[in-house]
């Protein structure tokens, strides 16, 4: 049987983690390639890095520190910040990433989307989707949630999935950070309405909140960051909750 | 020394470091000299078949694969590549293993993407690992179950999760990315 997969996230600004709250006030969080090997050790069954360097020097950071979890770690990983070409997305695949993370380039030129499928396949093409309700709607926000966009999310979602996106990484920004939970009836909606798997984000504070997320929404994956990062969850123990739960656990 | 296929489709970099991470001496080639007189010979792949057959078809690669007397291990769509056919823009393979690769039907989330575990697990490849182990997937096209399945998944339909034909071994799952699981697997093919 498949498996729900757990899926630690690192920001990564300057080769370091950081993790912000509702994507503000970013704090270190350590050594990218100690936190995935010890993840990895911990049972974590994917890895999400999101590269939110704002320097010229990002692209060649970014094959650096690729290169170096490539090396160390054995499980698959997934890659994002500024992939905006075929030519970008090549030198990170190079570099040892199994998937690519593409949102405010996808936004901005949804025909890349088609491109990097076509090119790499559609199970390397993740396309991140932020969005935050904003007047009774589910509104995409671009450049790391600070620009508004006039799409919604559901609509996106189907544009991206059409377009051969592999996967969607669906972050509510409201939850960022603030462990208040899932946003479920918005992950359940997303999820119910495109034929490619869906990872859940923002907002996971406590074991049960991804069992809510596994039993109510059609999500196959989902992702933490500072739950993780700070040690408020354990892998290991949130594994063993959820598999006492019933849920299809690795 | 351990080849590995270089070509168009290729996850290269990831064997590559899973199979050194082992202590073992690497060669990423497609030189048909390299490839004959390595001790063993992986194939692994990521991307679309057509382009990929027609790449190794346009320098008589499939032909140096289809000769090789070593052991050979085929991953995803290496293993797919291995098959007689492909349904992936109607590609004709290589044919070590004659097994049909098809889309996995609609309606249903495709990639099957993830941690799944095998049944029927026989030969080398999978001695001393525990019978429920997950391997990671991630593949749109599987390939029938056939004679030469040793190792079978269930993903929307039972389908062949590795293969074994002579000097030819192939898994669709992916070892290098399977966490100790994987390493245990790897290290059986490459202690053969």
């Amino acid at each position: 049987m498949l498996k729900k997969r757990i899926i630690p996230c690192l920001d990564i600004n300057n080769g370091r983690t950081v993790k912000g709250v509702n994507f503000e006030n970013i704090k270190d969080a350590g050594d990218p390639v100690a936190l995935a090997k010890r993840y990895t050790e911990e049972g974590a069954d994917e890895l999400v890095f999101l590269d939110i360097t704002a320097t010229n020097e990002r692209r060649k950071t970014l094959t650096e520190w690729v290169s170096l979890v490539a090396a160390r770690i054995n499980i698959p990983f997934t890659v994002g910040g500024g992939i905006d070409s075929l030519l970008t997305a090549q030198e990170v695949i190079d570099a040892g990433a199994d998937k690519l993370s593409i949102n405010t380039s996808a936004l901005a030129r949804p025909a890349l989307v088609q491109e990097l499928a076509g090119h790499f396949g559609t199970q390397c093409v993740t396309v991140a989707i932020d969005t935050n309700y904003v007047d009774g709607k589910w509104k995409v926000f671009s450049h790391g949630g600070k620009k508004a966009t006039n799409l919604e999310a559901l609509e996106w979602a189907k544009i991206a999935a059409d377009l051969g996106a592999g996967e969607l990484l669906l972050t509510s920004m409201q939850g960022d950070g603030t462990r208040s939970g899932f946003s479920l009836d918005l992950t359940a909606r997303i999820a119910a309405a495109v034929n490619i798997p869906v990872i859940a984000s923002g907002g996971a504070g406590c074991p049960a909140d991804f069992e809510q997320v596994f039993t109510q929404t059609a999500a196959t994956g989902a992702l933490a960051a500072s739950v993780f990062h700070f040690g408020a969850i354990a892998i290991p123990e949130l594994k063993q909750y959820l598999k006492s739960k019933n849920i299809a656990i690795r | 020394m351990i080849a590995i296929l270089k070509y168009n489709a290729g996850n290269t970099r990831s064997v590559y470091n899973a199979v050194s991470r082992l202590g073992y001496e690497v060669s990423i080639s497609d030189d048909p000299f390299v490839l004959q007189s390595a001790e063993k010979v992986i194939f692994p792949g990521v991307g679309e078949a057509g382009s990929a057959m027609a790449y190794l078809k346009a320098r008589e690669l499939d032909l140096v694969i289809r000769e090789l007397k070593q052991p050979v291990l085929g991953i995803c769509l290496g293993m797919q590549l291995l098959c007689a056919y492909s349904e992936e823009s109607n590609t004709e393979g290589i044919g070590i293993f004659d097994s049909q690769v098809q889309r996995f039907p609609g309606g249903y989330l495709v990639p099957h993407m993830g941690w799944n575990n095998c049944a029927s697990l026989k030969g080398s490849l999978f001695e001393g690992l525990d019978l429920n182990a997950d391997f990671y997937f991630v593949h749109s096209y599987y390939a029938h179950i056939n004679a030469d399945t040793v190792a079978a998944a269930d993903y929307i339909v039972p389908f062949s999760a590795a293969l074994q034909k002579d000097n030819f071994y192939a898994v669709q799952f992916h070892p290098e990315k399977s966490a100790q699981t994987g390493n245990l697997l790897l290290q059986n093919f490459l202690t053969l």
